[in-house]
């Protein structure tokens, strides 16, 4: 039986950046994300994929940091809440759940605006139904979640702006 | 010379803004406690007991020690001085010898990284000899023994207690009705999205930094200079910014404790971030509570007296219970005028996690009970219960039967709001096909008028700094957990001095740094930390008024402090704001103040009355529309309606947020939230074991269960608190409970006597109904607790001094008057 590497070594696109690093090949993404690249915006609630506090794009596509191992992401795209911030500016996404109420504790926050973002991107003119539908899977137990959708709602707007 | 008197429009308070560490928490800036990592850091796991009850007869570490990569290994015998959150119930050891709860932690392992740990747990050998478990309350009063705690009123008994105001008997006997119901209202716990975690290290000037997700670093300063025998002064405790907190944060955790032992030891920092499951078994939470209700009214529908006793599942250790079931009943006469009230109240120990402060903390029970049970006598005097409860609504600056004294209240304009926003008349017993509207009204404190522990000292404290940069910086050892303590600070500090939240600089939560503030519970903070706040802020105005009225040469009474000015309106001479702190720090030296504050002493003078009294209390009433579908019992909200009494706005997104929050997770609780326990089978250990200690299935409602919410906020400024502002964060949970039991009655004619008010439930009680019962499910009754003797106090209404009166001294003046 060949040994199992101790670390793997190997490059993460994170952010559009190319990031070298070297961890134990059980992490997952989020423990890569957070103890290796020191990127602890994404947070974590469980472990277990049930909370979607860890919640970051992959191809674009959201998902759970915790259930994805890090060795499965050579060569793709990764974003990450750290990423989403117009260089001193903030996106619209940012800007409106600050501004609205979205976010209380914030603890949540980053996987509910990354969530948002994904589908945002997809869905330009996404209903409160269709934002209330794609954060389901995000719980916060602070907002009651209706400044939530209202500040995914403003930010779907401004975007829409922006695209004109 | 003092500052202005000039009174100017607000210019900060009451506009909606962006909080200001909102910033951060958008960006992933904001560091939690788990988000920190320090060179050579080490991490540790806890062993956890299997078993609910037992006694560790040995424990065997060597291999676990052995085991490459450990550290250190720890056990009970590293720590001989327990602690605990109130000073009558210390009874915990960071590692026990004696197992209370599936989960109580009996070992520790500190190693390189938590995968090591982990596996060094599995290395340690522990025999445990196994007691029989208490499972609940009735399970505690049978049995005597074995006893989980060496301490409390009796066997499993924590805390037993009676009060009587005025003859609660004689005032039943006379009354047109006398109402007696029973209700339960289950169990559940906080689920804050960030898990505990603490970091310990030892600083540079050889002290101990312990960093940590609480909410009350005060207290655990205090807990840590105890367990670990240090001065205070050789350990800082720095509170992170909590990822919610809703009360499970507040007592000082076994966790803490152990990584700062270890990190002692070792000379490096450790720290130990609890998993999901973990939580559960730290847990404090909603105490489970049977409680009776004897109420006495007349046929108008006033009420004459109440005869309440509670029944408290405290589970395996004291915590905060003293308090919690004190609770259970004193703010009850705070919302409807109760001439005369007697209430018993036991708190049981339990084989379970701890219970303790969650939002609302032991109000919420008796409310439902309340709540639900003047639906029931609106029905039966043929009243509407809007109507009955304005009716009978608490007056402004009186005193109750149990001596608190009620300030300001907007509690009848909150009923009126939300029965005009709801079109209630048009709706209640109207709506029919299985729809439903329900009432209910609560009252909250803002802030507990006694600390924790019995001292003189301010509840909270204020520093404020300013110099030539124009920065102005404000230290406060108040906790931000998720509320908006540091905004609400920054927008008093900022309405004071005339400039922009921006242009101030908070540091909270640090007690190497930052002046004692009591910590983020009993919604204490927006009125305690901000009187101190004020009053710092109105030190420094003054100082920066002398030098400025100077330079204009013009008199300081008449200075105005607006956006980022100071002027004279009479002379319209001004200067910016900046310049003023230029020349006052020229005048004056370095530029600063301190401010601080003690709540008024409550007048009750008996045993037991310093729990209740608060300087100002909030009022909410709430309507909810409910949908209850007879085939499966599945209830829908589409909309509920609350009004909150909150004195004065301080920022409207942040209250409005505070108010959706907390019907949030009233509604989370009445719908589906238990934090429930099982047996295992015989054949494995029958084990009392948490039903579901995962996110997954204890439930909790998404943005897809969320009905919409109508908030009205209630201004009526309450001179106690700061710009008049009162508490916001835990009230508006409080109605929302016995509002949906109301709701489904109407839509139904069920009623669910017990939270929480699940579809089987509905179900079952459909069934009676359908085949001539009772259509109620609710407990049927209520057991013998043997309550004490009642420490009998004379209202104030019927001529009292607030003290106890003995039995003598009642038979006596009895026999006078015959």
């Amino acid at each position: 039986m060949a040994a199992v590497p101790q670390r793997l070594h190997l490059k993460l696109t994170v952010n559009g950046e190319e990031a070298p690093v070297s961890f134990a090949p059980y992490k997952s993404l989020l423990e890569v994300l957070r103890e290796d690249l020191g990127l602890t915006g994404t947070k974590h609630g469980c472990e277990l994929g049930e909370c979607g506090a860890c919640t970051v794009l992959l191809d674009g596509e959201p998902v759970l940091s915790c259930l994805v191992l890090a060795l499965e992401c050579e060569g793709r795209r990764i974003e990450t809440i750290e990423g989403l911030a117009r260089g001193a500016g903030l996106h619209p996404l940012q800007a409106a759940f600050a501004d609205l109420g979205g976010s209380q504790c914030g603890y949540c926050t980053p996987g509910v605006i990354m969530t948002a973002k994904a589908l945002l991107d997809k869905n330009p003119d996404a209903t409160k139904e269709e934002i209330r539908r794609a954060t389901a899977g995000n719980l916060c137990r602070c907002t009651g979640y209706l400044q939530i959708t209202e500040a995914i709602a403003r930010a779907a707007g401004e975007l829409r702006e922006e695209a004109k | 010379m003092s500052a202005a008197p000039v009174k100017r429009r607000l210019e900060v308070v009451g506009k909606a803004r962006r909080r200001v560490d909102g910033r951060a928490k958008v960006t992933g800036q904001l560091r939690f406690a788990d988000d920190l990592a320090l060179p050579r850091m080490l991490h540790c796991k806890l062993l956890r007991s299997p078993h609910p009850h037992a006694l560790v007869e040995s424990i065997d570490v060597e291999g676990a020690r052995r085991h490459p990569g450990v550290h250190l290994v720890l056990t009970k015998q590293d720590f001989p001085v327990p602690f605990g959150i109130m000073p009558v119930s210390i009874d915990e050891f960071p590692l026990t010898d004696h197992a209370r709860h599936v989960g109580d932690p009996v070992a520790a392992v500190i190693a390189v990284d938590e995968q090591t740990a982990n596996d060094a747990l599995g290395l340690i050998q522990v025999r445990f000899s196994p007691l029989k478990t208490i499972s609940d309350p009735e399970d505690a009063l049978r049995n005597p023994e074995p006893r989980i705690h060496d301490y409390g009123d009796q066997g499993n008994i924590h805390r037993n207690q009676s009060y009587e105001f005025g003859d609660v008997d004689e005032a039943l006997a006379r009354s047109d009705h006398v109402f007696e119901d029973v209700f339960f209202y289950q169990g559940n716990t906080h689920l804050p999205m960030e898990e505990q975690a603490t970091l310990a290290t030892v600083e540079g000037d050889g002290k101990l930094l312990v960093t940590s997700s609480t909410q009350n670093p005060h207290y655990l300063h205090r807990q840590l200079a105890r367990v670990l025998q240090m001065p205070g002064s050789k350990i800082r405790v720095v509170a992170t910014p909590n990822g919610g907190g809703f009360g499970g944060k507040c007592d000082p955790a076994n966790h803490e404790m152990v990584v700062a032992k270890a990190a002692l030891a070792l000379g490096r920092p450790v720290k130990i971030c609890l998993t999901r499951e973990e939580v559960f078994y730290q847990h404090r939470g909603r105490h489970p509570v049977l409680m009776k209700l004897r109420t006495g009214v007349t046929k108008d529908g006033r009420l004459t007296g109440m005869h309440l006793q509670t029944l408290l599942d405290g589970g395996g250790y004291g915590s905060h219970g003293p308090a919690s079931t004190f609770y259970t009943g004193v703010l009850t006469p705070v919302t409807y005028e109760l001439p005369r009230f007697k209430f018993e109240a036991c708190r049981t120990f339990t084989n379970k996690p701890a219970c303790g402060p969650k939002r609302g903390h032991g109000t919420p029970q008796p409310r439902f009970g309340q709540e639900v049970q003047l639906d029931k006598i609106a029905e039966r005097l043929n009243m509407d219960p809007a109507e009955l409860r304005l009716g009978i609504v608490t007056k402004p600056d009186s005193l109750t039967a149990n001596w608190l004294r009620i300030g300001t209240t907007g509690l009848a304009e909150c009923i009126r709001e939300v029965v005009a926003r709801s079109e209630w008349k048009k709706r209640f017993r109207k709506l029919g096909q299985g729809k439903g509207v329900g009432l209910a009204c609560s009252t909250y404190m803002c802030g507990a008028g006694l600390p924790i522990y019995w001292n003189k000292l301010p509840h909270s404290g204020v520093q404020l700094l300013l110099d030539r940069s124009g920065q102005v910086t404000v230290y406060c050892g108040a906790t931000e957990i998720g509320q908006g303590s540091d905004d609400v600070l920054a927008t008093i500090v900022a309405e004071v001095l005339g400039i922009d939240t921006g242009e101030v600089r908070c540091v909270t939560g640090d007690t190497g740094m930052t002046p004692v503030d009591l910590g983020s519970y009993s919604s204490r903070v927006t009125i305690m930390m901000g009187n101190a706040a004020m009053q710092a802020a109105e030190r420094v105005k003054a100082q920066l008024a002398e030098a400025a009225a100077e330079q204009l040469e013009v008199l300081p009474a008449g200075l105005v402090f607006s956006n980022g000015k100071v002027f004279d309106p009479a002379s319209s001479r001004s200067m910016a704001f900046l310049e003023a702190i230029q020349y006052a720090e020229a005048k004056f030296g370095t530029l600063g103040a301190v401010g601080s504050y003690t709540p008024p002493r409550p007048p009750g003078r008996y045993k037991g009355s310093g729990v209740g009294p608060s300087p100002a209390y909030s009022f909410s009433a709430c309507v909810i529309e409910a949908e209850v579908d007879a085939n499966t019992g599945w209830i829908h909200v589409p909309k509920i309606w609350i009004a909150h009494d909150i004195g004065r706005t301080l920022n409207p997104v942040l209250a409005r947020g505070q108010v959706i929050g907390g019907v949030y997770m009233g509604l989370g609780e009445t719908l589906m939230e238990e934090q429930a326990f099982r047996r295992l089978p015989e054949k494995l250990s029958q084990a009392l074991v948490h039903r579901m200690p995962s996110m997954l299935e204890y439930k909790s409602l998404t943005a897809l269960d969320m009905p919409e919410v109508d908030v009205a906020l209630i201004e009526d400024p309450d001179p106690n608190c700061p710009f008049g502002a009162k508490e916001v964060g835990q009230g508006p949970l409080l109605p929302v409970m016995p509002a949906l039991a109301n709701a489904v009655y109407d839509a139904v004619g069920v009623r669910i006597d017990e939270i929480p008010v699940t579809p089987d439930k509905v179900l079952r009680a459909l069934e009676l109904k359908n085949s001539g019962k009772n259509p109620r499910i609710g407990p049927e009754r209520f057991p013998s607790v043997p309550y004490p003797e009642p420490v009998f106090v004379v209202t104030p209404q019927e001529g009292g001094d607030g003290k106890e009166t003995k039995r003598e001294e009642r038979k006596r003046a009895a026999a006078a008057v015959v």
